[in-house]
């Protein structure tokens, strides 16, 4: 097992498992967002836990922050090493009869999506941190000092959405997070090795996630924008 | 019909090369693409020029010498054929067609639009084989039934002809169909688990060294693919090397 | 008693080669890697015998000119290998096997030899099994096999339409662990142009690296010659267009004694020429013959109906076809030995009754196999019998899984589709049964220096029979000379390292830039190619599918003016200093115009009618080959400066187990 990260393969498995990795937290943060649509009490509630329960916290956090930077990381290594192995271009490449724009595109639909983090970081993670272990306000409430005063995550999260600009940006990322997933679900099953009738039984699941996902959450974007 | 023809010249591995254009003409649409080029050729030795150099032998289909990139494709614009097999037919009369090498790293440009593929070979050396001595005292052939399904598929990988259309069409030049053809004609049949595993980490290993670049599954090889092998090879490759590092 | 001594061991037929391998030296193993033997070719013959010199330690060094040893052309055999397993038990046996080809060969190849290659055929079966070569299988799991031409049983083993390639990968393969261990070291991209003769020994070879333009000297205590054949000669052909006969006439002229060479083998189903264009010929293979029925019309106006365009060929009726093979050969039918096959075409064709606007084709058609089929699968499936729609449905499928690439290939190059329409086809060049005369060991008639596979003559007489070829090169190859070269090469473990710069190789060397120098400063007009088309027209109606005297007279004085012709007149472009293919052609094309004359000289010392060679004065009334036991030998013909001036030799051929009949296949 040892050097795997040295063979191409082994990196596309590293690749692929930790875009796995990012699907499922993907989906549980959509879970949890659309709640916001329907029921902003469990919203609030559910964020509060996942906010403040050690496992999640001190666990699964960093391992995700792990996972996203090895993810992009390892994206541009990859990248890097491709464009090696063809330094002389055609004069003339027919690209689309072969493949699809999404798989050739990977990196510049990654960027984008990274670009997104970068804001999305500065605007609730960041924020997040700060008040939690800076400031030292475990409470998740509005006002820390009145226990009446209700958690405070629906408020913020409403209050985002209220920048026309902010909700364009986001549903341009997430229609390009949306191609990346269009190619990036079923590649990661090909890196790891699983291509037989059950994975492409999955093709059909991979559009609607691929599709669907990123469309609520641009969705619950325009909901919160439309109706506040 | 007449064409303009934009060939990459170039007179040998130092040189930096370019594209030129040729006209041609008095084409038939029954020549085959390389007799075209033979054509341009004849006419370039009348003027004392030098004639374009391709790799080419059976012109059948099945050698994998020629190895055009033609008008942005591996092969040309049809699918499932080689350079070879392509008619000029397949062109509009007035048409100007790019006619280049191979472009990979691992592929480097011999002369014109030949080019040096022992890289290949390479990988082939480094395991692509069953180590039977070749005594004739091996058992029966007979002796172990194979599922007919298995040796399908081992026969469809099999049919690789190695012409590196997959590098070439592939935007990361990686070798990966060419390798995992090989590496699953073994490990769907019986007689080539004893090996498999130091078979698919001597493969890929001598890939990576050769300078390929790494598979991201855009499937550009398995449609440029002359014989059309799958995808599925790769993959199963994948699993093959992943369990052989766990072993190893 | 001839000069030629095919050392054939003693003893009762059956028992010769186990015997012989008995009696030879060997050569123990810590000698050997004091040995080196050199190998030019990697095709299935030169592939497998440098994988196989090399297990046993020997030092291998292996050319070949394509870009890597997998591309020999070998790879573009389709039907399949025969193989007497009897795995089906339709009565097959190595004797009927050894019986099948010489009867197939017309009587005239050596009973010894064959019978040998009979016995070690299972052996290559069991060989390329364990190498991991794909063959067809049964849906219980077991090898499947089918038929080939003029054989009444089923031995022929397959891998769909590329069991050359199979098999070649497989020798490949052999050949890649060898080279991985450093046995065999391996010269890509070379081009063997002379064998150095040392004390009468083959010793080495002068060969030039074709992306440089260097000459090199290789040195060995042996060198085998796995060149392939010469059919190239004719230019069109189904060869590959780098396929040549420089390395086996290079030989010639040092003392290798040239047997046969109008043996040339017509394959009855290839892609007709379409226009002047033609580079190559495409081979249909001969396995379509099993279930494809071959016709012409029977009526010479349904002919001008069928190429102006006015009539379909499936709207004719089918009491106005005429399947000629059927007729004439009811035993066989459209399943004739090739030579049988090619002839009949070229006699209707000639009569004319082709069907294309150049009437040099026939009908190849499927429409009753897709109709017979598509009943047996809906009996089968329990559907309407009577559905004639469906039954064509089922019966395509049926096709297409036994033949659906090579109908694929027909129709990217005719631009038709194969499954509505007869395909249409005629014979072309395919194989040359004559080559270096060998004897019993697989030896030239220069010490030293051995020829296999397709390069020597040995075992398909004057015809060779569907699927033999690949079992004969990798007989020769992993079975037979391994073995046979060691009685050579025992009196060489003493000899040490072969020096190179000995006067002969310095003479060698020489000889082979002086060749060079006149090709690249000749001060000609015209290219390679057009000397080449002119050659092959020359062959193929002069020495082509029937012969004459007279045409044979005035092809040998035509291609020798031609061969003046082009040392006035031949123009090479570049440099020898660089990859250059023209200069490359040049040189094989110089080899190919001595080799025609001598061919056309053969053809008409042969004044008999025998498999591949057939002479319009030597026919049955009925207009089939008539064999004359007075020319019941080989003939070998040793080089004495000029083609013309070649002596021939006679090895009188014996046959003890068979009975030298008439070839029926009616």
């Amino acid at each position: 097992m040892s050097g795997i990260l040295n063979s191409s393969i082994g990196r596309k498995f590293a690749m692929a498992l930790s875009a796995l990795f990012l699907m499922v937290f993907l989906l549980q943060h959509f879970a949890i967002n659309i709640l916001s649509v329907f029921s902003p009490d469990t919203f609030n509630d559910v964020s509060h836990f996942m906010g403040t329960f050690w496992v999640i916290q001190y666990l699964l956090q960093p391992v995700l922050i792990f996972g996203v930077i090895f993810h992009f990381v390892m994206g541009f290594v990859l990248e890097y090493k491709n464009n090696k192995a063809r330094k002389v271009s055609y004069a003339k490449t027919s690209h689309a009869a072969n493949s699809t724009w999404m798989s050739r595109n990977m990196l510049l639909t990654g960027a984008v999506v990274l670009a997104f983090m970068v804001l999305h970081f500065i605007d609730f993670w960041i924020p997040e941190i700060n008040t939690k272990y800076i400031v030292g306000d475990m409470s998740g409430l509005v006002d820390p000092a009145n226990t009446e005063s209700g958690y405070r995550y629906y408020e913020e999260l409403v209050h985002k959405f209220h920048s026309p600009l902010r909700v364009a940006a986001y549903a341009i990322s997430f229609i390009l997070l949306s191609l990346h997933l269009l190619h990036g679900f079923n590649s990661a099953f090909q890196s790891v090795g699983a291509n037989n009738k059950y994975v492409k039984g999955l093709k059909g699941f991979s559009k609607v996630y691929a599709i669907g996902v990123p469309l609520g959450f641009i969705f619950i974007a325009l909901f919160h924008y439309f109706t506040h | 019909m007449n064409l303009t023809l934009k060939i990459w010249r170039q007179k040998s591995a130092n040189d930096k090369g370019k594209i030129v254009d040729y006209p041609v003409s008095g084409i038939s649409p029954d020549m085959s693409f390389l007799e075209m080029l033979d054509v341009l050729n004849q006419e370039l030795i009348e003027k004392g020029e030098s004639p374009v150099v391709f790799d080419h032998d059976c012109r059948e289909g099945i050698c994998g010498s020629c190895s055009l990139y033609i008008n942005g494709r591996a092969h040309g614009p049809q699918t499932k054929i080689t350079a070879c097999q392509l008619h000029m037919r397949s062109f509009e009369d007035g048409e100007t067609i790019y006619i280049e090498p191979w472009r990979a790293e691992a592929f480097p440009v011999i002369k014109d639009l030949m080019v040096d593929r022992t890289s290949f070979d390479r990988i082939q050396q480094a395991g692509g084989f069953i180590s039977v001595n070749t005594s004739g005292n091996t058992q029966d052939a007979n002796a172990i039934p194979i599922e007919k399904e298995n040796a399908d598929k081992a026969f469809d990988a099999a049919t690789c002809i190695g012409c590196g259309a997959c590098v070439a069409s592939c935007k990361n030049s990686s070798a990966m169909l060419f390798v995992s053809a090989k590496v699953s004609q073994f490990a769907l049949l019986p007689q080539g688990q004893v090996e498999a595993t130091d078979r698919v980490l001597n493969m890929v290993k001598q890939m990576d060294e050769e300078g390929f670049g790494n598979c991201t599954n855009t499937g550009a090889c398995e449609v440029e693919c002359p014989k059309g092998i799958s995808l599925e090879n790769i993959a199963r490759m994948n699993r093959e090397y992943l369990t052989a590092s766990l072993k190893g | 008693m001839s000069i030629l001594d095919s050392k054939i061991p003693e003893g009762p037929l059956a028992d010769k080669w186990t015997k012989h391998k008995n009696d030879i030296n060997l050569v123990n193993p810590a000698n050997k890697r004091l040995i080196d033997v050199i190998v030019v070719g990697t095709g299935l013959a030169g592939g497998s015998a440098a994988a196989t010199l090399a297990e046993l330690g020997y030092n291998v060094k292996a050319f070949c000119f394509q870009d890597s040893p997998r591309r020999a052309h070998s790879i573009a055999a389709q039907g399949g290998i025969n193989a007497a397993k009897n795995y089906q038990g339709d009565g097959d046996s190595t004797y009927r096997l050894f019986y099948d080809t010489v009867k197939g060969g017309d009587y005239r190849s050596r009973e010894a030899n064959v019978h040998r290659l009979a016995e070690v055929s299972t052996n290559i079966i069991d060989q390329c099994v364990a190498q991991g070569v794909p063959f067809a299988r049964e849906y219980g799991g077991l090898l499947d096999n089918r038929s080939f031409g003029g054989v009444l049983v089923s031995r022929t083993f397959y891998a769909k339409g590329q069991t050359g390639q199979q098999l070649l990968l497989g020798a490949y393969a052999a050949m890649n662990r060898q080279i991985g261990r450093g046995k065999i070291k391996m010269y890509t991209r070379h081009e063997m142009l002379d064998v150095v003769k040392v004390d009468g020994k083959a010793r080495g070879i002068i060969a030039r690296n074709l992306i440089t333009g260097e000459i090199e000297r290789h040195s060995a205590h042996a060198v085998v010659l796995g060149t392939g054949g010469y059919g190239n000669a004719f230019y069109l052909s189904t060869y590959a267009m780098g396929s040549n006969v420089t390395a086996a006439w290079k030989a010639h002229k040092r003392g290798a004694f040239f047997a046969n060479p109008c043996y040339t083998q017509i394959h009855p189903t290839c892609i007709p020429v379409s226009g002047d264009h033609q580079s190559k010929l495409t081979l249909m293979s001969e396995s379509l013959r099993n279930d494809g029925r071959i016709w012409v019309p029977k009526h010479k106006k349904d002919v001008e109906a069928i190429r102006n365009g006015s009539l379909k060929p499936t709207d004719l009726a089918e009491e106005d076809r005429d399947y000629y093979l059927e007729r004439r050969y009811p035993a066989f039918g459209n399943l004739v030995p090739r030579d049988v096959a090619s002839r009949a075409a070229k006699e209707r064709c000639d009569a004319g009754y082709g069907v294309n606007q150049t009437g040099e084709a026939v009908y190849l058609d499927f429409a009753a196999a897709i109709e017979r089929y598509g009943k047996e699968q809906a009996y089968v499936k329990g559907l309407n019998v009577d559905d004639k729609k469906l039954v064509t449905d089922l019966g395509k499928k049926v096709v297409e899984n036994k033949y659906g690439n090579l109908f694929q290939m027909y129709e990217k190059i005719v631009d038709q589709n194969p499954y509505e329409t007869p395909m249409m086809i005629y014979p072309a060049v395919h194989y040359t049964m004559g080559g270096l005369w060998v004897d019993y060991n697989l030896m030239t008639t220069v010490p030293g220096l051995y020829a296999i596979g397709e390069a020597n003559f040995s075992d398909h007489g004057a015809n060779r029979l569907g699927a033999s070829a690949l079992m004969q090169g990798l007989a020769d190859g992993y079975f037979v000379l391994p073995y046979t070269i060691g009685d050579y090469l025992a009196h060489d473990i003493r000899t040490g390292e072969i020096p190179t710069d000995s006067k002969e190789f310095d003479e060698a060397e020489q000889k082979v830039r002086a060749d060079i120098d006149k090709l690249i400063n000749n001060e000609g007009s015209k290219s390679v190619d057009y000397f080449h088309k002119r050659l092959g027209k020359i062959m193929w109606n002069k020495c082509g599918m029937a012969r004459n005297e007279k045409d044979l007279k005035e092809a040998i004085s035509e291609i020798a003016a031609l061969r003046d012709e082009f040392y006035k007149d031949v123009f090479v472009p570049g440099t020898q200093d660089e990859y250059n293919e023209e200069l490359a052609k040049a040189g094989r094309v110089a080899d190919f115009l001595e080799l025609g004359e001598l061919f056309a000289k053969d053809a008409l010392e042969r004044e008999e009618s025998a498999g591949g060679h057939f002479r319009e004065e030597y026919q049955t009334e009925s207009g089939e080959a008539l064999r004359r036991p007075e020319f019941q030998y080989v003939s070998a013909w040793e080089y004495k400066g000029k083609p013309s001036e070649a002596v021939h030799h006679k090895e009188a051929l014996e046959y003890e187990n068979i009975e030298v009949k008439e070839r029926s296949y009616k």
